[in-house]
């Protein structure tokens, strides 16, 4: 001990505090280090970067001069090559001069251009509380309304048709909250009769209503629609659609019934089994032949039908791993607690199992939405049929094929992105529930 | 949760129909507007312009029949069909009356049970090349790859005439007349083949139409008019008559301009029936007495149409040939109105 | 005697159908099937309805009536006057054509971007994700729109290489980029390929019966024999040797330019290539996250565990982590393959002449046989899917096997 004192003692000097860290060299901090790690590791690694670089370059230099340089204002192809005069450059004029036919299509009539604007607004307003955990309670009501109100807006007409049609769910839901105590079958197919018998009688009021109180929007046919909103239209109406028809379809295939079973699967594996495009064939060619003669259903209708039938089959099969997914012992502790298969299904199994086929669910909604540009083969004018009917075979736009198209897949990227980036963030919220 | 939106269209359908009858008349009478099968774009026969509104050839059809039905040119629904669709909505009733430059043929009359009403257009398949190839005659073509629209009758004529010629070509399937022309400007088809007024179209809608010859040979008859559903005689009978109204009256020189004038009656017995001034041709087909009279204001004579639509002062540029007057030396010879 | 009191035989009573769960059992599924009935007897009246008013009946004896139309691409002899059934058949074969080199190509591309996704490069890391999530939010017609389009607009046309000063040139003399599709050389099987294609088989029987050697001689002694260069030298070598001894049989066509078109060669159409390429590009973007997915999926415990025992990292790679990895992946990538098929159904907008383009197309319209015609369309995809299934069942049932 002393001797340490001592030997200290005879040095000149002791340091007393620690030396200050030096700085990492140059090499292993900041932006050099990170450059080192991420990207120039290794040679192959380096060779990666630079090839990945080299590459990046070229598809920016050959494309942003072309977008950049692009003329938004001329009334042909012909012009745009005139004021261009040689330089490379985008016609995005065709994007400006055909903006309204490109998301309303030809035929929809311009000076209601507003309402199916507001009806996409305000589809946001009604589906946040059931998106967003986070959103207010109090917007439910409205997304009960909105459906009505959004056929209102698109499709126009007396206001009557929507108020009888939400009339009669009102009428359902009230027959079955008095019929329910008794069994839960009872309540259902009363609710459904009810709901259909209102319907029948409000079809002769509703003109008579219309008379009195003539509350009306310009009516619109479905044939008019056309362009992006086509689209739109096709992908929420048909995915809302489908989802009843899908959970139901996908209890009937756990059900332990053969017979519903067995139809449940085959209409599923059937419907999985060919393309979207043979059934749009069905709707366009074939479904009139079984629908009673001189039905007046128009195309859209029918192809509204296929296309929920489609999106159904696929959601049942989300809906079902959901189901698969909960653990057994939700089912056995449903059965000890004495509650009947409704009751087990409503309060315990289905609100677990469609948490977790949420995110399912929304990728068969994203790949549906993707689906509905088929429509363009059988001759209906949404965005991409619009591009190659009317606005390709055009005289003055004959020709300008990148502007377009590229348009079109920014358009679905845009909302495709963003609904699957909202199922991840989804899917993110869900675990941390689970832990 | 929108199962509402379908289930109102089914009752905002069944409410607005009610229940349909056998005759298209009534129920195009009913419904107010008439719904009529039109081309999916063929500049100069059927295609929406800027505005969105459908304009053509066959398009003016629709309109006479309409303003001789309805009284009013502009009541009309215009439903857009491919050459795989149209037959099909005519059959399921989705449109009354299907104007999209279509061929009659055997089959098409029997077999697949359509009537057609007259024919509007004698037109004939032809091919266009690039001038720059020397090509001057269809029989050059062997080995050529050809451009051509699926679900019409040139695929099959394409076929039997190289097949009798001797000749090897590749078909180049294309679905819209746009693609079409697409794939033939960049060269990916030496020969884009279809009806001759619809080359003419669409050179007319290229850049440089001198730089592509339309060659002689035509290669098939290929009468195109309006059509109906098999079975409904009356509205045949209508459709039928409003053509040859327009076809009478160009004949009659009754126009869009004098039409009016002359409806007040004049020397001729013939253009008095046909204007409804003499007899009641109108109410035995149960229109009203000016039906001819509303059809040939909505867009004038079928000489006139032809001139605004696809006539020489057109970007479509076509001669009258086979489709000028019998006075004159074509086909057009519309039965006496007596 | 049982002790357990059974309960009071009840008389039966007509509400008990509804109430009693032994008879709502039945109840249920008689209802379920008489609506079926009702609802399909409701459809075919008004077939029935419909079809007499319209005059028409149901025959497949179309199938046996000339076609009449010609089809650019068959890989069975075919001429406008066989029957339709020949040509729907051809149509068929270019389905599974395009179908399965799309499958291959999709493969490729998706495990090289989802690996590379994983890749410590962030640039490249990046680049993919780019990639991934571009071809994955825009609906796949709209890529084959593009892809056709472009290689119309900016390949060139045959007549581009005609004359003395052409402007555009063959690859190597030997393949020709044009707008009209790829034209490659064409092998000529001469005499003597038959030998030649006798010693590439055996060739590669050697080859593996190398490898078991190989792999009994590790298991056996622990030495390590080479792998990849014997393996290659057997596969290459003797072939390269026959076919300098028997002079060369195969000889290669090289397409030229006589006419209007390329002749001789292979021609790979434009319409095939948009085709394929589309789908293999969009499929191989979903296949590239299911590739991530299996890959994270195997716990990072075992590549520790793996290094721990001191395995290199090729080894790591190759014995622990694809293994696992695959058995999470190949089920997803199998609905995927099912997925590209179905989707080549839109061959018809870029007018490759595949099954929906014959029968579905051509076929339906000059016949005017719609019912017919879409419903046989079905049915082949309805036999393709379910045998892909029918796959997949026996795959997952193999990898169940080994697990338990």
């Amino acid at each position: 001990m002393s001797d340490t004192h001592a030997e200290a003692a005879q040095l000149a000097f002791v340091r007393q505090e620690p030396i200050p860290p030096a700085p990492p060299p140059v090499a292993e901090a900041g932006i050099v280090k990170w450059l080192r790690d991420n990207l120039f590791s290794s040679v192959p690694n380096a060779i990666l970067t630079l090839a990945s670089l080299w590459a990046i370059w070229w598809l920016l230099s050959s494309s942003m001069p072309w977008v950049f340089n692009g003329v938004w204002d001329a009334g042909s192809l012909r012009e745009c090559r005139e004021i261009l005069d040689g330089a490379t450059g985008a016609c995005w004029a065709v994007v400006r001069e055909r903006w309204a036919q490109l998301v309303f299509g030809v035929t929809y009539p311009e000076e209601a251009y507003w309402r199916p604007a507001t009806a996409f607004v305000l589809l946001f307003v009604a589906l946040a509380p059931v998106l967003f955990p986070k959103a207010p309670r109090s917007l439910l009501p409205f997304t009960a309304v909105y459906p009505f109100l959004a056929y209102f807006l698109v499709w126009g007409g007396s206001v009557w048709v929507p108020v009888m049609a939400a009339a009669g769910f009102v009428v359902g839901y009230l027959v079955f909250q008095r019929l329910v105590a008794q069994s839960f079958a009872m309540g259902f197919f009363g609710a459904i009769a009810a709901a259909l018998v209102f319907w029948w009688v409000a079809g002769f009021v509703t003109p008579t209503l219309t008379a009195i109180a003539p509350i009306t929007l310009e009516a619109v046919e479905s044939r008019n629609m056309g362009g992006f909103m086509l689209n739109l239209i096709l992908g929420t109406v048909c995915v809302s659609l489908s989802l009843p028809i899908g959970i139901a379809l996908a209890l009937g295939r756990q059900s332990g019934m053969p017979v519903v079973k067995w139809i449940c699967i085959v209409f599923i594996e059937f419907i999985r089994g060919v393309p979207l495009i043979t059934l749009l064939f069905v709707a366009n060619v074939v479904l009139a032949y079984f629908l009673p003669p001189n039905s007046t259903f128009d195309l859209i209708l029918r192809v509204i039908i296929m296309i929920t039938m489609f999106a159904s089959a696929y959601i049942a099969e989300v809906v079902r791993g959901g189901l698969a997914a909960l653990p057994k012992g939700q089912y056995e502790a449903a059965s000890a607690l004495g509650l009947d298969y409704p009751q087990a299904m409503r309060l315990i199994i289905l609100p677990q199992a469609l948490k977790i086929s949420i995110p399912g669910i929304v990728n068969v909604a994203v790949g549906l939405f993707k689906d509905t540009t088929l429509v363009s083969v059988i001759a209906m004018f949404d965005l991409v049929g619009m591009i190659r009917g009317p606005i390709l075979a055009s005289t003055d736009w004959n020709g300008v094929y990148w502007e377009l198209f590229g348009f079109a897949a920014a358009l679905f990227f845009v909302v495709c992105y963003g609904i699957s980036q909202y199922s991840q963030w989804l899917e993110r919220q869900l675990q941390t529930d689970r832990r | 949760m929108q199962k509402s939106v379908f289930l109102a269209a089914v009752a905002g359908v069944g409410m607005t129909a009610g229940v349909a009858s056998a005759a298209t008349l009534d129920d195009v009478q009913a419904r107010g507007t008439l719904n009529c099968g039109v081309n999916t774009g063929l500049v100069g026969f059927a295609a929406p312009n800027a505005e969105g509104e459908w304009e053509g050839f066959d398009v003016a059809v629709c309109k006479a029949v309409a303003a001789a039905v309805l009284g009013d040119p502009s009541a009309v629904e215009y439903v857009s069909l491919t050459g795989k669709t149209r037959f099909t909505a005519l059959a399921s009733g989705e449109i009354d009356m299907l104007s999209r430059n279509t061929t009659q043929t055997f089959t098409r009359d029997v077999d697949l049970k359509f009537e057609f009403t007259g024919i509007n257009y004698y037109d004939g398949q032809g091919f266009m090349v690039p001038a720059e190839l020397g090509v001057s005659s269809a029989t050059e073509l062997d080995g050529a790859t050809i451009c051509i629209q699926t679900g019409t009758t040139t695929e099959l004529n394409l076929a039997d005439y190289f097949r009798s010629n001797n000749m090897d070509y590749e078909p180049v399937p294309i679905e819209t007349n746009a693609e079409a022309q697409q794939q033939y400007l960049a060269g990916a088809c030496d020969v884009y083949t279809t009806d001759g007024s619809g080359l003419a179209a669409t050179r007319a809608a290229f850049e440089n139409p001198s730089e592509h010859v339309i060659l002689p040979e035509v290669i098939s008859k290929e009468p195109l008019g309006p059509v109906v559903r098999h079975g409904d005689n009356e509205w045949g009978d209508i459709v039928r008559w409003t053509l040859y109204a327009l076809i009478a009256a160009e004949e009659y020189g009754v126009t869009s301009a004098n039409v009016d004038e002359l409806a007040e009656g004049t020397d001729s017995p013939e253009i008095n029936r046909l204007l409804g001034t003499e007899g009641n041709f109108g109410e035995v087909m149960g229109l009203s007495s000016d039906w001819a009279v509303n059809a040939i204001k909505a867009g004038g004579n079928y000489g006139e149409i032809f001139a605004r639509h696809i006539g020489e002062d057109t970007p479509v540029g076509l001669s009258r040939g086979l489709n000028a007057q019998w006075t004159e030396g074509g086909l057009m010879y519309a039965p006496p109105f007596r | 005697m049982t002790s357990v009191t059974e309960p009071p035989r009840e008389s039966f009573r007509l509400s008990m159908l509804l109430n009693d769960k032994r008879y709502r059992f039945y109840t249920f599924q008689f209802v379920a099937l008489l609506l079926l009935i009702v609802f399909m007897a409701y459809l075919g009246w008004n077939l029935v309805r419909n079809l007499a008013i319209l005059g028409q009946d149901i025959s497949f004896e179309f199938l046996g009536t000339p076609a009449g139309y010609d089809i650019n691409q068959s890989l069975i002899p075919y001429e406008n006057q066989d029957p339709h059934l020949r040509a729907s058949f051809v149509g068929v074969l270019n389905t599974l054509l395009v179908a399965f080199l799309g499958c291959v190509t999709a493969t490729i591309f998706g495990v090289l971007a989802g690996v590379l996704r994983l890749s410590k490069n962030w640039l490249v890391a990046k680049l993919m994700a780019v990639y991934v999530e571009i071809f994955r939010n825009v609906p796949v017609l709209i890529w084959i729109l593009i892809i056709f389009f472009v290689m119309t607009a900016a390949l060139p046309p045959p007549s581009a290489f005609r004359g003395d000063d052409p402007s555009s040139t063959m690859l190597f003399d030997a393949i020709a980029l044009t707008n009209r599709g790829v034209y490659v050389p064409k092998p000529i099987w001469g005499a003597g390929s038959g030998a030649l294609a006798a010693v590439f088989l055996a060739s590669i029987a050697g080859a593996i019966y190398y490898r078991r050697y190989a792999t009994r001689l590790l298991y056996a002694t622990g030495r390590l024999l080479p792998m990849v260069w014997p393996t290659l030298a057997i596969l290459i070598l003797p072939t390269l040797a026959a076919y300098a001894l028997l002079g060369g049989p195969v000889t290669l066509e090289y397409p030229e330019l006589r006419g209007f078109n390329f002749q001789d060669g292979i021609q790979i159409r434009g319409s095939l290539i948009a085709l394929w390429f589309a789908l293999a590009i969009y499929t191989g973007a979903f296949i590239a996250e299911n590739v991530r997915a299996g890959i994270l999926s195997v716990s990072h415990g075992q590549t520790e565990a793996a290094a721990a025992l001191g395995l290199r990292p090729r080894r790591v790679m190759s014995l622990v982590v694809l293994p696992q990895a695959l058995r999470v992946v190949i089920p997803p990538v199998i609905s995927q393959y099912l997925n590209l098929t179905k989707n080549s159904s839109l061959a018809i907008a870029v007018g490759y002449m595949d099954v929906t383009g014959t029968l579905g197309g051509i076929t339906l319209n000059q016949t005017g046989r719609a019912i017919e015609s879409v419903l046989l369309l079905m049915l082949f995809y309805l036999l393709i899917s379910l045998s892909i299934s029918a796959v997949m069942n026996l795959y997952n049932n193999a990898v169940k096997l080994k697990e338990r």
